[in-house]
């Protein structure tokens, strides 16, 4: 496995993590959730895991951001923390 | 770089490496569930949390000499393998030999198909129930919901 | 309260930091995991006992077909819980008042979206049929499926989109989907062997045993893609409209 290219998506996979949750707007924490999404799925596929890579394209980066939206726009858009 | 530091690298940092980022991963999905004070980033940290854990067990089956787990019949070392036990029964030239060197386990990948779908369903139901609670509450903060439960006393 | 998080989140990140220790090399081809029985006997025999080239999908759907019925139980359990704690049916009036509140996107919107959804679902029934020599399945199959009628509702309004999927065919879908897959097992038990034994189908379906237990993955996964399909888009459709299923996003 190519170790290099591991060690790079891992980075951006913490920093993304950090910032979705100290966004204080709830869409773009949500949009940055699919970021993390999109990257955890690069990861998989690289690891060799393609059913599962796809699994995570289609239902993590797809539905779930789009239903995570879906519920800052029926409720409140700012959080206080 | 340095052949030195490359070295040092490569033998003590590289195969340890990816176990101490998911472990950073989970901590961090787990310190947002416990402090945080928003629904929605609550339920943010439980699903950072979860595919720490799937990406933990996905890694396990990784292979350094394997590639993806399908069969194929095309490619250049079936022809070999074909000819190296064309001595021996007949038999064998109908089943190939497979060299399990050269698959990924496929096991990891089955149990955390399972996982992520029940990942996104729970994500669902939660959101749903986050709904209904600014639908009673008016608000997704949970010390505010905590006052209005319990009026005046903070528990 | 955040003091008490922190000591807990550092305790237990380096209880587990220290335990990586003992774990074996990231990659290693000869580790406990890797080199044991049961993954070896699944990669060498897979191909041998039931003649499909994806080791992911024979394991998923045939060798631990169980396992796969009850998760699709689950996801079916969550859209009907969802159903359960959001949905709203006083404010229902009679379906011309809403028609023309919400038309969906701009022009622009409208006119791509029309264009691309045809090979939306083709692409998404080819990876269902697919499943067999390619990554894929029938829960990405599913959930493609799903997605492009979720992109129906935001690009032309949830109404249109309700005239093609109204609230009643999805539960007929979901419930189609497992009933599909748990009748097939039935069917197996009513020729004689156990539940989810497929090898015993041969008497019904084309070719020998092996055949017949590549023929019932098929059949197994499009019950699990109907499931998929119509839950997918009926969480969409109660979360965004908060239960009230008009006036969506």
């Amino acid at each position: 496995m190519i170790w290099q290219f591991d060690i790079i998506i891992l980075i951006f996979l913490v920093v993304a993590a950090i910032v979705s949750l100290r966004l204080k707007d709830l869409l773009g924490a949500s949009m940055v959730f699919g970021i993390y999404s999109f990257l955890i799925c690069l990861l998989w596929a690289e690891m060799g895991a393609v059913d599962v890579a796809f699994t995570e394209a289609a239902v993590g980066a797809g539905v779930s951001t789009v239903i995570m939206i879906a519920t800052v726009f029926s409720t409140t858009r700012r959080s206080k923390d | 770089m340095d052949p030195i530091i490359a070295n040092f690298i490569e033998e003590n940092i590289v195969p340890k490496f990816n176990y101490w980022i998911y472990v950073i991963l989970m901590m961090i999905g787990l310190y947002a569930m416990i402090t945080k004070n928003n629904l929605i980033k609550k339920l943010i940290g439980m699903a950072i949390f979860q595919t720490a854990i799937i990406l933990f067990y996905v890694s396990i089956g990784v292979k350094e000499t394997g590639g993806i787990p399908i069969i194929s019949h095309h490619g250049p070392d079936h022809h070999q393998e074909a000819e190296v036990h064309s001595e021996e029964s007949s038999k064998n030239l109908k089943h190939n030999i497979i060299d399990k060197d050269k698959y990924a386990n496929p096991l990891p990948h089955v149990l955390m198909l399972t996982a992520i779908v029940v990942g996104v369903s729970t994500l669902g139901l939660a959101l749903a129930i986050s709904q209904r609670i600014h639908k009673s509450f008016g608000t997704l903060e949970e010390d505010e919901i905590l006052n209005e439960l319990r009026p005046g006393g903070h528990d | 309260m955040k003091v008490f998080g922190l000591i807990a989140v550092f305790v237990v990140g380096l209880l587990l930091l220290s335990a990586t220790q003992d774990f074996p090399s990231w990659g290693d081809p000869r580790s406990a995991a890797s080199d044991g029985e049961v993954s070896s006997f699944y990669i060498e025999k897979t191909e041998s006992v039931t003649k499909v080239p994806n080791m992911v999908t024979a394991v998923l759907a045939d060798f631990r077909g169980y396992d796969t019925m009850f998760e699709t139980v689950v996801i079916f359990i969550a859209g009907i819980g969802i159903i359960a704690v959001l949905r709203n049916f006083e404010g229902t009036d009679s379906p011309s008042d809403h028609d023309n509140d919400d038309d969906g996107a701009g022009l622009l919107a409208r006119f791509t979206c029309s264009l691309i959804l045809p090979f939306i679902q083709i692409f998404a029934l080819y990876v269902v049929a697919h499943g067999h020599h390619s990554p894929g399945g029938g829960f990405q199959g599913g959930v493609m499926f799903g997605a492009s009628y979720i992109l129906l509702a935001l690009a032309f309004g949830l109404s249109k989109a309700k005239q093609l999927f109204s609230e009643r065919r999805t539960m007929i879908f979901a419930v189609i989907g497992i009933f599909i897959y748990v009748g097939w097992g039935v069917l197996c038990l009513l020729l004689g062997k156990e539940f989810l034994n497929y090898s015993v189908l041969d008497s019904i379906l084309p070719g020998d045993s092996m055949m017949a237990r590549s023929h019932s993955m098929l059949v197994v996964e499009i019950g699990v893609a109907f499931t998929v399909t119509a839950i997918m888009f009926s969480m969409y459709s109660n979360l965004s409209t908060r239960g009230r299923l008009s006036k969506g996003l």
